[in-house]
């Protein structure tokens, strides 16, 4: 909870500056982002190849914990599809690469914003920061009445941090280990999706 | 596009061959967030002057919202069709 303030209040900051003109106009003529993007999806490589728990977690496959992971995405897709399909404002390619963020939302909307556009990059964030919020407030309604499995595949890449101490509050520590699966496995993921996507 | 893909794959592969080194292991960790804070500044200075956004801010974060409800109904139907046919049996 605290790193997500910190990271909103970093786009807060530029925002207000933004807004009000502080900087000097020449200072956003020229584009680094670019740059800072490609440093860091190597730093997020990094991140993965080194990580021991993440490779431990990916240890415990079998056919049935890889189920909840693609349950995930493909509930996800179609459900965007269907709100693809009855509105026009948003594309399909545009409205799934949104989706594909699963709730990590500081990467996807800086990775979306690069790739497409800076408007479709706040809808990511958004969107995304909101994936992470109904999964905090209806994880106990979510597990009441659509299974266990149900607060893991709202939480999406959120279920191995943010999310996981509520989400197995309410549907037990023996669960824990297939929410920390699933997000390590779409937090893997993501980079992947979004890029291949736009 | 493929830049992007090209360096994480990169990223992976170093990270894989140096995670013994802690220390820098920490340090990149410790970039990234600070890679990730900086780029987030600079989609909100983008924001903050683009006038497109901020007229439309309302309706940015209304199509926001609605994508997550969909994703959210879709993921939680699709896990609980997953729960009972492969989960719940398992259980006592």
């Amino acid at each position: 909870m605290k790193g997500s303030l910190i990271i909103l209040s970093f786009f807060a900051g530029g925002l207000l500056i933004g807004m009000y003109k502080i900087l000097p106009a020449q200072f956003l003529e020229t584009d680094y982002s670019m740059y800072a993007l490609y440093f860091l999806m190597f730093l997020v490589g990094i991140g993965i190849g080194s990580n021991k728990k993440s490779l431990e977690i990916i240890k415990t496959f079998n056919f049935k914990i890889a189920l909840v992971p693609l349950s995930v995405i493909v509930g996800t897709y179609i459900g965007v599809s269907v709100f693809a399909f009855i509105q026009n404002e948003l594309s399909f390619i545009d409205s799934i690469a949104v989706g594909s963020g699963f709730g990590y939302y500081s990467l996807s909307s800086v990775l979306i914003s690069e790739l497409s556009s800076e408007t479709l990059g706040v809808i990511a964030l958004l969107s995304n920061i909101s994936r992470e919020i109904i999964t905090l407030l209806f994880t106990p309604l979510f597990a009441r009445y659509f299974g266990k499995l149900a607060p893991i595949s709202s939480g999406g890449a959120t279920s191995m941090d943010t999310t996981l101490p509520i989400i197995t509050k309410y549907i037990g520590s023996d669960y824990a280990i297939i929410s920390v699966f699933s997000g390590v496995v779409l937090t893997i993921l993501i980079p992947f999706l979004i890029t291949v996507i736009l | 596009m493929i830049t992007v893909l090209l360096l994480m794959t990169t990223g992976m592969i170093l990270g894989w061959l140096f995670h013994k080194r802690k220390k820098l292991i920490k340090l990149s960790s410790e970039l990234t967030n600070w890679a990730i804070y900086l780029l987030l500044f600079l989609l909100g200075l983008s924001v903050g002057t683009n006038e497109k956004i901020l007229n439309n801010f309302h309706q940015i974060g209304f199509q926001a919202i609605s994508i997550t409800v969909f994703a959210v109904s879709g993921s939680i139907l699709m896990s609980w069709l997953t729960y009972i046919l492969f989960f719940k049996k398992d259980e006592r």
